[in-house]
């Protein structure tokens, strides 16, 4: 196991590294020179232009550039915007907090139906109950989701009056984040009626994130049920006259879970991608909306910083999964 | 365990609740803003919704522009005095005024020369200990607006006086001085977080002598504002101010009729009229302080030739482009500066739109099978919302005289860098929206001499308005200035280097019962003055 380990995680260092290189790359392939827009309409005088790309260290040759960044991201120093003027690491911190509650509460919500939901459809297969919940997935998982949010927004906010427009919690709760989850941070703030209006904030933006992961999910649970549901075992299990619903939750999901989560591993970088929508259209202050609002403003340390961050986020839960793929699966560390 | 903790937090809470209750009768106006500010030194940048929540709040300068106009008024200093030779500024200073007092700094001085002189000077000069407090100080608006250039020292001449020594006679210089980048700073603030090591603090809790003190920023969600009890001109109407941050323009107009805000700005054009016929809900509008324009490259044949310019301007349908990229929410224009500013000249008459007649004009100046290119730009912009758009109407348009126009586009940055060129081909769409409200910002920027190979995208160097701007820039008094300004438009028109497209209109939706909104015509957002109506 511990060898296994072992291998995985030497397999981060180059993956790391590729991204490195592609997150600096990628920001400088993009046409538009960060400094003249900047300028904007006004223009620059080429003495002016020189002496800015000096500044921002954009007068060096790509390589040193690079070998600079890298030698920053050694350090644990992901540069300064050239926006806001402060550290990316810092920047990011501030908001991620906001991002992971969401994309966790959408996980779970994903999760807690999408499973059940997938267990019943294979098990009616063919009936009407099993064709509307695919359905319905195949619905959610092609679902547009700016027009969605958009749509639920217009619904549940603006007609109904049932939940909030957009935003994290009411603005007459006032208080200084000690966590950044405003879950945890507006009960620590004891004042009444503040978790309850955060909860209520959080209900559409996790529905809307949650929509694409919850239809996979439920798709993959099924399609993985009726295989092991067609195994010897179980068969053997109904013949022993075992109860349906322990041959169905205990010998036929434990084995059908293991491809179920591979799936819930991978919707970690869905979440990370939707969030991004999800974030605009909600207000949501979350690294979704940072990075995009970088990305329009050349902000080469805040995309380089934030992609590499995103990406070490994504390998770490992936790599969690294939540990767990161990734990739970033996035949693989043996391979 | 369990249930004593939520006894506790209940009791908390209940104690809190009491507490909330007392400040809830606190009048709290809610902006939808449309994004979050990059800081809050305005000087460090360009962006209007930066300015918003920073300079316009927080700040004040020596002079301010005339709510709703762009008219110069004393601010912090209360009058000044010019120089016989236009060289020297002499501002006296406003006693009394008060720099906010906060739970990060309580100031132990009134305002005074010190700070006037510490405003400019970090920008100025290299050795100020302020120049380059944050990574990548460029101090742009500074830079854009020839500062350096034109301040040759700053003076205290005592507490409540400081002068300003140019390097040459600048009648717009006054204008600047109401800019953004001019807002005042406390020194004591700044040299107190110098000794703490905390200098860039400077561009994250602001203090300054503004009507609304700084509370809290949470990135990308929500600023929090207070009025300034001491406020020199008087404490504001309403309590709190808060912005919250709505990048979307469709989710801010639901926010608006779901009551979570009070005012929010750029509404989507085409859901105006939707919420003039809202009961709830009050939309005032007002001409943007832009230009949208065509110009022309008029060093290049045959468009060096002014009839020819002239010809094109009169086939182009700009009905046709208002309502279509406009979508009602523009204005033709006729001369190159905006009808909110000062001097417009309303008695030029825009070429009439006259395909038959344009096309008789070009074949009298002998140009047949003409085929040109229109650069069309990649951006939505106040003043053009949708460029490519508007291209392929110009390119009808053109058609119906016999000339063949191609539409191309390059990415931003690259489509400022290439429209300059000098031996550039084809005509540019583009536009421009004033800075300091003075016809010079747009006249000598955009077509001065100066300006060829660089902002001037027409290369149009013509000596009769040249002389015209360049009289108009050092006479002191506006009175002098706008029978020179008024001529320049004459000539402008007569000469064509551009067609004048469009001016934009900006919306500006809010509840029914927010009073005393003034709109800006420098595009900006003020809240001093507002009220909400019980």
């Amino acid at each position: 196991m511990f060898r296994f380990i072992l291998q995985r995680v030497g397999l981060l260092i180059p993956t790391f590294i590729g991204v490195s290189i592609v997150a600096f790359a990628f920001i400088r392939l993009l046409p538009g020179d960060p400094i003249v827009l900047l300028a904007g309409e006004r223009g620059l005088t080429p003495e002016r232009y020189a002496e800015l790309r000096q500044t921002f260290g954009y007068d060096q040759p790509l390589v040193m550039q690079y070998l600079n960044y890298l030698w920053g991201i050694l350090h644990g120093d992901l540069g300064v915007s050239t926006v806001t003027k402060r550290g990316v690491l810092s920047e990011f911190l501030t908001r991620f907090p906001a991002t992971l509650e969401l994309s966790f509460c959408a996980i779970v919500l994903a999760t807690a139906i999408g499973i059940p939901a997938g267990v019943f459809a294979a098990v009616k297969r063919g009936s009407w109950f099993d064709q509307s919940i695919m359905g319905t997935a195949l619905v959610g998982y092609s679902m547009p989701i700016f027009w969605w949010g958009l749509l639920l927004i217009i619904l549940f906010s603006g007609t109904w009056h049932l939940t909030p427009v957009s935003g994290r919690i009411d603005l007459i709760y006032y208080f200084k984040p000690v966590t950044g989850f405003m879950l945890i941070d507006s009960l620590l703030s004891g004042q009444e009626g503040a978790f309850r209006s955060a909860v209520s904030h959080l209900i559409l933006p996790t529905v809307v994130l949650a929509t694409i992961p919850l239809a996979v999910i439920a798709r993959q649970t099924r399609s993985a049920m009726l295989e092991v549901l067609g195994e010897d075992y179980v068969r053997t299990a109904r013949a022993k006259g075992l109860e349906p619903l322990r041959v169905v939750g205990l010998h036929a999901l434990r084995n059908a879970l293991i491809p179920v989560i591979t799936v819930i591993g991978l919707q970690v970088g869905v979440l990370l991608a939707g969030a991004i929508l999800t974030e605009t259209i909600f207000s949501w202050p979350g690294i979704g909306k940072w990075m995009v609002d970088s990305v329009f403003r050349r902000d080469y340390p805040v995309v380089q910083g934030g992609l590499l961050l995103i990406a070490g986020l994504v390998m770490v839960v992936n790599l969690i999964v294939d540990l767990l793929y161990g734990l739970i699966n033996p035949r693989i560390r043996h391979n | 365990m369990i249930l004593k903790s939520t006894i506790r937090t209940l009791a908390l809470g209940v104690s809190l609740a009491a507490m909330m209750a007392g400040a809830a009768s606190a009048k709290t106006l809610v902006y939808c803003s449309e994004g979050s500010p990059e800081g809050f030194d305005p000087a460090l940048y360009t962006a209007g919704t930066t300015f918003d929540a920073s300079s316009k709040p927080v700040y004040n300068r020596l002079v301010e522009f005339k709510r709703g106009t762009t008219d110069v008024v004393p601010g912090l200093a209360e009058s000044w005095d010019v120089s016989d030779d236009g060289l020297e500024y002499t501002f006296h200073l406003r006693p009394g005024v008060k720099f906010h007092t906060t739970d990060f700094f309580t100031p132990g001085r009134e305002f005074n020369a010190d700070d006037v002189v510490f405003s400019f000077e970090r920008q100025l000069k290299d050795d100020n200990p302020y120049h380059s407090y944050v990574e990548g100080a460029s101090w742009e608006y500074f830079n854009g607006m020839s500062m350096p250039d034109l301040v040759e020292s700053i003076e205290k001449v005592d507490d409540m006086t400081v002068k300003f020594k140019l390097t040459r006679p600048e009648a717009p210089f006054i204008a600047n001085m109401a800019m953004d980048f001019a807002s005042i700073f406390s020194k004591e603030y700044a040299d107190q977080l110098a000794e703490n090591g905390q200098e860039a603090q400077l561009n994250q809790q602001p203090i300054g002598t503004g009507p609304f003190q700084f509370v809290a920023y949470q990135p990308d969600a929500v600023i929090r504002y207070k009025a300034f009890a001491d406020y020199w001109n008087g404490k504001q109407p309403i309590d709190d101010l808060v912005f919250a941050i709505t990048t979307d323009n469709a989710v801010r107009q639901q926010k608006l009729l779901a009551g979570e805000c009070h005012v929010m700005p750029y509404p989507n054009p085409a859901d105006v009229q939707g919420l003039k016929d809202n009961p709830d809900i009050n939309v005032m509008q007002q001409e943007g302080l832009n230009v949208g324009y065509l110009a022309y490259n008029t060093k290049m044949p045959p468009f060096d030739n002014p009839k020819v310019r002239k010809a094109l301007n009169m086939a182009i349908n700009k009905q046709a482009i208002l309502d279509a990229v406009f979508q009602g929410a523009g204005q033709a224009a006729k001369n190159p500066i905006p009808p909110t500013m000062w001097s417009y000249n309303d008695d030029v008459k825009d070429d009439p739109y006259d395909p038959e007649a344009a096309k008789k004009m070009l074949e009298e100046e002998g140009v047949s099978d003409l085929s040109m290119k229109i650069w069309a730009m990649p951006v939505q912009r106040p003043y053009n919302p949708n460029a490519r758009r508007m291209a392929e109407l110009l390119q009808s348009d053109f058609d119906k005289v016999g000339v063949k126009a191609e539409i191309v586009s390059y990415e931003w940055g690259e489509y400022l860098e290439r429209s300059k060129a000098e031996d550039r081909d084809g005509a540019v769409l583009l536009g421009w929206t004033g800075d300091n409200g003075d016809p010079d910002n747009f006249l000598a920027v955009l077509l001065g001499c100066d300006g060829v190979g660089g902002s001037n995208r027409a290369q149009w160097c013509y000596e009769p308005f040249e002389k015209l701007i360049q009289e108009a820039k050092v006479k002191g008094s506006q009175e002098e200035r706008v029978p020179l300004y008024k001529e320049a438009q004459v000539v402008f028109k007569e000469q064509a280097p551009w067609a004048t497209i469009a001016h934009s209109v900006v919306f500006m939706p809010m509840a029914k019962n927010v009073t005393g909104y003034v709109m800006d015509p420098l595009g900006g957002h003020w809240f001093d003055g507002v009220d909400i109506e019980e």
